[in-house]
């Protein structure tokens, strides 16, 4: 061992080296919708709590959820929930040996996002009409 | 390659640690299972989640308490904080797993993720039942 050549070692890149493709963003959005209905579940419990807790909670927090910022964090929850499910879905498929396909790979990540907006908007026109 | 599995004089492995299947770390694929079967049970509750949620926007204290006292409404929603709660923790847990490489680091997230699950769901739970249980629609 007189001259030891280290070769360079193989390492994995960091993630901003891969070109973002369908899969790869759908697969990273994912998770960041899990995490983010993981902390939003919170406002929940909130809203529960209060409404177990009397009218005058109930008011203060209800009053919040009907402002503008309220509104827009219930169409984001919305939203990030329908996209969490449809991904849900598909990994639901994938755990039963179908859709493994490249075509059916980047068809099923474009569902996820195109049906999530679109069943977001249609849960929100539906509960507008309805309710 | 011949299956040497159960022979305790080729593998280490007894045949009732291959029996029970629960691997190195002793749990065998619980987290996994569990997580697939409360994503299953998420979809149905989640929909119904949904219409119970927009049906509660904007409405007064009296109808929500109407709302969330209905038996059907109660039975839901308390399933569907079960699935969830349980669905969230598993999933947190994967993620802390994947990057949090400091191990005391990584025991207490896992810790407080469990604590975190668990408060969510015994405040969603105690108060569905606070507001449902002895209430009957008139």
């Amino acid at each position: 061992m007189a001259e030891a050549k280290v070769a360079p070692r193989p390492l994995s890149p960091h993630l901003q080296i891969y070109r973002w493709s369908w899969t790869m963003a759908m697969s990273v959005f994912h998770r960041a919708t899990g995490i983010a209905l993981y902390v939003g579940i919170a406002l929940f419990a909130i809203w529960l709590v209060a409404l177990a807790s009397g009218p005058s909670a109930f008011d203060a927090v209800q009053w919040f959820f009907g402002s503008p910022i309220g509104y827009l964090i219930l169409f984001g929850y919305t939203w990030v929930l329908m996209h969490h499910m449809l991904g849900g879905v598909r990994h639901l498929v994938w755990d039963f040996g179908y859709g493994m396909e490249a075509a059916q790979r980047i068809n099923m990540a474009r569902f996820t996002l195109i049906g999530s907006i679109a069943l977001t908007l249609v849960i929100w026109v539906v509960a507008f009409i309805a309710f | 390659m011949a299956d040497n599995r159960a022979d305790t004089r080729i593998s280490m492995r007894t045949p009732l640690a291959r029996v029970k299947g629960l691997g190195a770390s002793g749990h065998g694929v619980e987290h996994w299972w569990i997580h697939r079967v409360t994503a299953v049970a998420n979809i149905p509750l989640i929909i119904a989640f949904v219409i119970i949620v927009a049906a509660l926007a904007g409405s007064s204290y009296e109808d929500a308490i109407a709302i969330i006292s209905h038996p059907l409404v109660a039975i839901i929603l308390i399933l569907a904080v079960i699935s969830v709660a349980n669905h969230m923790r598993l999933g947190l847990q994967i993620v802390i797993e994947d990057y949090v490489h400091d191990k005391g680091t990584k025991i207490a997230a896992v810790i407080a993720n469990n604590f975190y699950a668990v408060i969510i769901a015994v405040a969603c739970l105690y108060a569905i039942l606070k507001v449902s249980l002895g209430r009957i629609l008139v």
